[in-house]
């Protein structure tokens, strides 16, 4: 048993740190435990798009219809259409420069691994963590083959998983270009600005604000 | 946001509601629950002096006044499926200073509030790390805290406003922002006890709620000032806030603040999320969309007057309103009262702290004259608030997401204000 007075800096100041005990290998403040093999694979259930931590097994389109239609379609429809204003999950293709895009699974979504996380970890919607590995793969594949990716008859699996082509997969980019739209503080009109001043609309007229009950 | 897309630009499809909120209170500063009586008022002497009040502990968990009951989140109906996955806006139009009270912070939840027993509650720390470590809430408070203030913003604040004037209220225009006090553990401190390998340059937030909520978030902004907070404003965390501990991700889009966290994961690539593929990325006008877009820029909101607070009379008014910036501190904030023309250096009311909301007030005489209220921030890095106009420019009208335009607030000749788009 040791004790000493350990001084640690930080970034944002100084942190004295009385220790009575000697610290773990390599561990500055001797808190928490070390996670088991168990532990951590019961809660590390996240996909990447290359396909890491997809867990073993597969699924079909064929199979995953009649999944599909007993856990997804209440919400969603039975081709994915979206029910009242539940998501479409497919179609609108060729939509999204349109003045009214739709986003869905087919043309939006770039990765198929995002499809199997998401279903896994959060569907159905108040039923969350309730499908085996199997049905997921199921449903993603139904899904898929819906939006004329797959055929029906495609084994959809954790090895080919990170494999699947999504037809938008290049319709994202990087970095951030904001600052996009800035003027230069030193430059600010303050005085009789060029401003455009004609009321074009106004939210009243469009009648949709929540009015508070009595 | 996630069910606001194109059926919240089509405000003619879904008339649920009559009226607006604005009617209500033409005739009203403050929509006070009751009504005047002259026999409380002077000379009289008013009843509440007559009798003896309530006494200590009459409630334990003090409440606001009954004559309070207007100011409470509110959500618009038609903008989603079920409250479940739903969002309720911070009524800023009747708050002061620059702290967002506990039970106002407005809410957004992608499965409803996750109910986590304290005791049960356990955050994993794995992947790309020497050691993969589980720590209980008692752990996380006994390392070195940290407490600081931040806004949180969704990033589709204002996202019904992109193609025009849609919602008549500050709060549903501007709402979904609060600003609170965070006492928790810098996730550099948390990480010197885990270690890091050298390629994890990616870290993955996981939500216990049925949503099971991912964002990945890059490693120098993990470094930077991430936290894992446990309070708010002195107390823990409201369930509805992600108690009992939430990451914190300073002056970043609100999504990426995983509530009720319970693991974070570190990789040498980004995860790509339904939260950061499918949603909280831009649609620009050619179809390809922007990703990653982290920072909420400078924007600022004038709170009084405004759509939901009408101007009594003639005379002297403080025009009173917030601004804020995820690139640190404001610098500045020009109100104009003729929609742009003229701008006028608002008073910036201390203190004022980076990523953090911060208060501005400027006096002005009305003399009963139509006004075309604006507000416009400027940052410590000398970004200037851009009107919706050059927005659009660059962006169409299609991406939902960091509208931070510049609103523009018609005041009429009745007092009353409207929320209008200008051309």
């Amino acid at each position: 048993m040791y004790a000493w007075v350990k001084i640690i800096l930080f970034c944002c100041g100084i942190s004295f740190s009385l220790s009575t005990t000697l610290h773990a290998e390599g561990r500055t403040f001797n808190l928490g435990k070390i996670a088991s093999v168990e532990e951590v694979i019961g809660w590390d259930i996240d996909v990447r798009p290359d396909g890491q931590g997809a867990p073993f097994g597969s699924g079909n389109a064929f199979d995953g219809e009649e999944v599909y239609a007993e856990r997804c379609a209440f919400c969603h429809g039975d081709f994915g259409e979206g029910i009242d204003r539940w998501p479409e999950l497919v179609g609108g293709e060729g939509s999204l420069n349109t003045h009214d895009p739709i986003k869905t699974t087919g043309s939006y979504w770039p990765y198929a691994s995002t499809m199997f996380d998401y279903i896994y970890r959060a569907m159905p919607f108040g039923e969350s963590q309730s499908l085996s590995v199997d049905e997921t793969y199921q449903i993603t594949a139904y899904l898929l083959y819906m939006s004329d990716i797959i055929d029906e008859e495609f084994e959809l699996t954790n090895e080919n998983l990170g494999e699947i082509k999504m037809p938008n997969v290049n319709g994202f980019f990087l970095p951030d270009p904001r600052p996009d739209s800035t003027h230069l503080v030193d430059e600010l009109c303050m005085k009789n600005c060029a401003a455009e001043t004609t009321i074009l609309g106004k939210a009243r007229d469009l009648d949709v604000t929540p009015e508070d009950d009595g | 946001m996630n069910k606001t897309t194109k059926q919240s630009f089509s405000v003619t499809r879904r008339k649920v509601l009559s009226g607006s909120l604005a009617i209500g209170s033409v005739s009203a500063l403050r929509t006070y629950a009751s009504e005047q009586n002259s026999l409380n008022q002077p000379p009289n002497v008013p009843e509440w002096t007559s009798y003896l009040g309530d006494g200590v502990d009459a409630t334990p968990y003090g409440l606001p006044s009954e004559y309070e009951s207007d100011v409470i989140r509110r959500n618009v109906g038609w903008l989603t499926a079920t409250t479940e996955s739903s969002v309720n806006f911070t009524p800023l139009q009747d708050l002061e200073g620059i702290v967002t009270p506990n039970g106002l912070c407005f809410e957004r939840h992608h499965s409803g509030v996750a109910e986590v027993n304290p005791s049960d509650f356990r955050l994993m720390i794995n992947g790309l790390v020497d050691r993969e470590m589980i720590f209980t809430l008692d752990d996380l408070k006994r390392f070195p805290q940290t407490n600081k203030f931040f806004f949180l913003e969704c990033a589709a604040n204002g996202g019904m406003e992109w193609r025009g004037a849609q919602l008549n209220g500050c709060q549903f225009t501007f709402g979904m922002i609060h600003n609170v006090q965070y006492t928790g553990v810098k996730l550099s401190d948390l990480l010197l006890e885990t270690g890091m390998k050298a390629n994890a340059k990616w870290m993955l937030a996981e939500g216990s709620d049925s949503a099971g909520l991912t964002r990945s978030v890059p490693i120098e902004k993990v470094l930077d000032d991430c936290m894992i907070a446990w309070a708010m404003n002195g107390e823990a965390l409201r369930p509805e806030q992600g108690y009992p501990a939430r990451l914190v991700v300073p002056g970043w889009e609100g999504n990426m603040w995983i509530k009720w966290v319970r693991r974070l994961e570190f990789g040498d690539m980004p995860y790509m999320t339904r939260e950061e593929t499918s949603k909280y990325t831009d649609l620009m006008t050619d179809g390809k969309a922007r990703m990653f877009t982290w920072v909420m820029e400078a924007k600022s909101v004038i709170t009084a007057p405004s759509p939901e607070k009408s101007i009594l009379s003639k005379g002297l008014h403080q025009i009173r309103g917030l601004a804020w910036s995820g690139r640190g501190k404001i610098t500045r904030v020009d109100v104009s009262v003729d929609g742009g023309k003229n701008w006028t250096t608002a008073k910036l009311h201390g203190p004022i702290m980076s990523k953090s909301l911060t208060r501005f007030t400027l006096p002005f005489e009305w003399r009963g004259d139509e006004l075309l209220l604006q507000s416009r921030a400027i940052d410590e890095t000398g970004y200037v608030q851009p009107t919706i106009k050059e927005l659009q420019n660059i962006r169409g009208v299609n991406s939902i997401y960091h509208n931070n335009a510049i609103a523009t607030w018609l005041v009429n000749k009745n007092g009353t204000v409207d929320n209008v788009r200008l051309g």
